[in-house]
């Protein structure tokens, strides 16, 4: 019996992160950035649970729990800072928030 | 109980200097002038519990002492150092002279120093110094002792440059600490090659593991060579002698302790305390002899000529110290150990008495500028004449005891060696009794202010000056000769710890017939005697005051009033091509090279900042790109590794 | 056999439903292909039996996360297109950039393997109970501070979206 080889899973999250990373270089706008963001995270945390799984870990799984954490703690803050932006500026294009250089 | 005793014996004096240092002058002098001493007084009357439980163990013939651990230093690789202290007849004997004589000097100081500036920080590196010198004396491995030798330099220093404002003092400060340094780069050698030989430096274990080598072996006799070169610097031997008479711009109380009663004296310590590996290298024993003989003559010819009251005394010590070495050279280790106690005793006594009398004169140190202060100064005058007439070694005084003792051992080996420091005693006696009798007879010849208040010290100063006079005059009992009724205490005391060594001697130590020695007391004391005539006659009788002039004439008085050119010489020597080379290395390589690479390499940062900078446009899709090609660019560099 | 074409069918939606997160116009339609991405990844985990993961992850991502990106679109009113998107030139040397790495990644991954006997479909560990085991009795202090993470995270949140200045 043949089992999926844990190369397709590197494969199909590598091909997932770098969609999230075009994603990140293209987009203007600071909301569709941190979706990119979340598509990268998630990428990394099949291939986490993919590999606890295979190896038989976990391990594994349970650092997929905390990131989950993290990214939840991290999109409220990042929402609530983009609507912070919004208020001041009136646009969430990170193009215009070009201030911090020397 | 033993070791609780022993280890707070140095714990006191490491708190006055706490209290005292860290307090500053928030501590008023009262309490200052209470804690200084007294923390010395409580480490003197614990060395003396200590001393009375080996003296009451040596009667009773133990043979071997236990090695108080305090804590596990550090261990590393085959080294494993302890803290530990180790008491035995001869360090309990120098913990006594330490902390007695060294709290008699800090009573001494109180009065001395009553209106200095420093008063706090004066006891605190005085306290400091005796907690090294204890560590140095009680340390039961090469190591501590070094830590000791180190810290007695370091508060030497201190105290040499304590009035800092005075930028020759100073200069004197420095020249101490760095002709010591020499002495103690030859120290440190000695202890790694005593490592590498013997694995260890415990005291204990090298000694035990020294019988098995055979007398004259190279590596012993390099061994013990360099650490002789640490003792020369220590104890201001040629050639390292030049800082102790520049050591003088200390307080005069420091002149006493540290410069003349303990410190000077930490080089003959440590060669009595290696004793079986001094044994073992009769090479060693003959260079530490000579060096002894000619310091002594040379630094008592040179004191003939001089007129600074203390660096009178100065030459004299080293002189003394010259002695000692000469002794301990000869094998008659436990004839070294009494002179140095005795020395204590009457150089601090001379010192202190000389310090009186600077206070009285207002800090004038010129004995040619004195004059006819006996009658003004009496007890001054008589502790000083006591200090004279033991240093110059008349009967019954401790000096002549001990002197003695060197000169039959000096005589048991050469007839010849034995003239020869003879003569250097007889030196002694001249230029001691020139010094007195330039001081105390005669009329006064300072100004009309200093006549004004000429007097003795208060009580708090002659206190400590009378008992160091009583010491000097019966001191001598610890070893009396039994041609003299004695039974010869300190060499059974001593005994133990030299038992080993004693049997590699080739010599006899002490052992002339009782004719023999008669005459040669006899014939030292008469020649004493007429020395002290000469100088009373010159001095006295003729009232000859040296001067310029009439020095200049003699080209042999003038080579001895300039110190025999010596630190003419060394500047000549060492102090020029050094300063030479400094400037050399000052002018090329740091202005050329070193000044340019490091202002180069600022400019090069600048530069570069200013152009790279121009990347930071704060478009943060830039920076995500760029980071994107970064990461693309490591991973294709493992790809490819 | 049968799980293999699952793989591949969960992997062509996940694929396709986030490149269309990227090319749609308006952002509520990129949130909607995004929470489709996460269905899809969330079968992924089951397909890995690791079950309590696949219920966090929908509760998490499809339920919380993305709620709160469709509430930030609807009260800042953001759902129109981009008003000046970044240059053609930028955008293709972006995907080039990111193909390229992709191209990178691959290039390490293939032939990558690990030797296995037994389905991973069929592991235990991804259970509730299992993971449960391990969460409360190794991992139990950063569990705890997670929770510390959260309340920093809802303050500061709390704080960030108050009207007035700070």
């Amino acid at each position: 019996m043949q089992f999926i080889p844990i190369s397709y899973y590197l494969i199909f999250c590598s091909v997932l992160f770098c969609i999230g990373v075009i994603g990140v270089l293209i987009k203007r706008n600071a909301l569709l950035i941190l979706m990119s963001v979340e598509l990268m995270i998630n990428s990394i945390n099949l291939l986490l649970a993919a590999f606890s799984t295979y190896l038989n870990d976990p391990a594994g799984q349970i650092f997929v729990f905390f990131i989950m954490v993290v990214a939840a703690a991290e999109v409220a803050i990042g929402l609530a800072i983009i609507v912070v932006i919004y208020r001041t500026t009136h646009s969430i294009d990170i193009d215009v928030l070009n201030k911090l250089k020397w | 109980m033993k070791d609780l005793i022993v280890t707070l014996i140095p714990v006191f004096p490491l708190l006055g200097f706490l209290i005292l240092g860290l307090g500053f002058n928030r501590i008023p002098k009262k309490l200052a002038s209470l804690i200084g001493p007294g923390t010395v007084l409580i480490s003197f009357i614990l060395s003396f519990i200590i001393f009375v439980i080996i003296a009451a163990g040596s009667r009773r013939g133990v043979q071997t002492w236990p090695v108080t651990e305090v804590f596990n230093w550090m261990t590393f690789g085959g080294l494993s150092l302890s803290f530990s202290f180790y008491i035995d007849p001869l360090s309990a004997l120098m913990l006594l002279v330490v902390t007695g004589v060294g709290f008699l000097i800090h009573v001494y100081s109180i009065g001395y120093m009553e209106h200095d500036q420093g008063y706090n920080r004066f006891f605190a590196y005085m306290n400091l110094f005796v907690f090294f010198m204890l560590i140095l004396v009680m340390g039961a491995n090469y190591l501590i002792m070094f830590i000791g030798w180190e810290g007695v330099g370091l508060c030497s220093y201190l105290l040499i440059g304590f009035w800092f404002r005075n930028q020759e003092f100073n200069n004197a400060a420095k020249k101490a600490f760095i002709m010591n340094r020499i002495g103690d780069l030859g120290f440190l050698l000695g202890m790694f090659l005593l490592f590498t030989t013997f694995g260890s430096l415990n005291y204990i274990d090298v000694f035990h593991n020294a019988k098995g080598f055979l007398p004259g072996t190279g590596v012993v006799t390099a061994i013990t060579l360099l650490l002789f070169a640490g003792a020369v610097g220590k104890s201001a031997q040629i050639p390292l002698y030049t800082w102790l008479p520049d050591a003088m711009a200390g307080p005069t109380p420091v002149s006493a302790l540290i410069h003349a009663a303990t410190m000077v004296t930490a080089g003959v310590y440590m060669v009595a305390r290696s004793n079986i590996l001094y044994a073992l290298a009769p090479a060693t024993m003959t260079v530490v002899a000579v060096t002894g003989l000619v310091t002594a003559l040379f630094a008592a010819a040179i004191a003939i000529y001089q007129n600074d009251i203390k660096k009178i005394l100065a030459y004299s010590t080293i002189s003394q110290l010259g002695y000692m070495f000469l002794g301990l050279g000869l094998g008659a280790f436990t004839g070294a150990m009494f002179h140095l106690i005795t020395h204590a005793f009457f150089k601090a006594l001379l010192f202190l008495a000389a310090g009186s009398v600077i206070h009285a004169m207002d800090g004038e140190q010129d004995i040619r500028k004195m004059g006819g202060l006996g009658s003004a100064l009496p007890k001054t005058r008589w502790t000083f004449l006591i200090g004279t007439i033991t240093i110059a070694g008349m009967p019954p005084f401790a000096g002549f005891f001990s002197k003695d003792e060197i000169l039959s051992s000096v005589f048991t080996h050469s007839m010849i060696l034995w003239v020869v420091a003879v003569t250097g005693a007889l030196m002694t006696a001249f230029y001691m009794f020139r010094l007195y009798f330039l001081t105390f007879s005669g009329n006064f010849r300072g100004n009309i202010k200093q006549l004004q208040h000429l007097r003795d010290a208060e009580p708090v100063m002659m206190i400590p000056l009378i008992l160091l006079a009583f010491l000097s005059v019966t001191g001598g009992i610890i070893n009396l000769p039994a041609l003299a009724g004695g039974s010869a205490w300190l060499h059974s005391f001593l005994g133990p710890v030299f038992a080993d060594a004693t049997p590699l001697l080739k010599g006899p130590v002490y052992f002339l017939d009782a004719q023999t020695d008669y005459l040669l007391v006899g014939v030292t004391i008469v020649y004493v005697a007429v020395m002290i005539v000469v100088a009373w006659s010159r001095f006295v009788k003729k009232s000859l005051i040296p001067d310029e002039a009439t020095i200049l004439r003699s080209p042999v008085a003038r080579i001895l009033t300039n110190k025999f050119y010596i630190d003419e010489l060394y500047d000549l020597l060492f102090v020029r091509p050094s300063l030479w080379l400094s400037k050399v290395c000052h002018d090329v390589m740091e202005i050329r090279i070193i000044d340019r690479t490091v202002n180069g390499a600022g400019t090069l940062v600048v530069k570069a900042g200013n152009t790279i900078r121009y990347l930071q446009t704060g478009h943060v899709g830039f920076y995500v790109f760029m980071m994107v090609v970064g990461i693309i660019a490591i991973l294709l560099f493992n790809l490819v590794i | 056999m049968f799980t293999k074409y699952i793989f591949f069918f969960l992997s062509t939606v996940a694929l396709y439903s986030a490149i269309m997160v990227l090319l749609s116009r308006k952002p509520i339609h990129s949130v909607l292909y995004l929470t489709l991405t996460f269905f899809a990844i969330a079968g992924h985990y089951i397909l890995l039996n690791a079950q309590f993961l696949a219920v966090v992850h929908v509760i998490v991502y499809a339920g919380a996360i993305m709620v709160l990106f469709l509430f930030t679109v609807m009260l800042l009113n953001l759902n129109k297109e981009e008003v000046s998107p970044k240059p053609v030139w930028i955008k293709i040397v972006a995907i080039i950039a990111g193909c390229l790495l992709m191209i990178v990644l691959i290039g390490i991954f293939r032939g990558y393997d690990i030797a296995i006997e037994k389905d991973p479909a069929l592991t235990q560990i991804g259970l509730v109970k299992n993971l449960g085991q391990v969460l409360y009795k190794q991992y139990l202090l950063p569990f705890e501070l997670a929770s510390i993470l959260f309340l920093t995270a809802m303050v500061g949140a709390v704080l960030l979206g108050k009207k007035e200045q700070i």
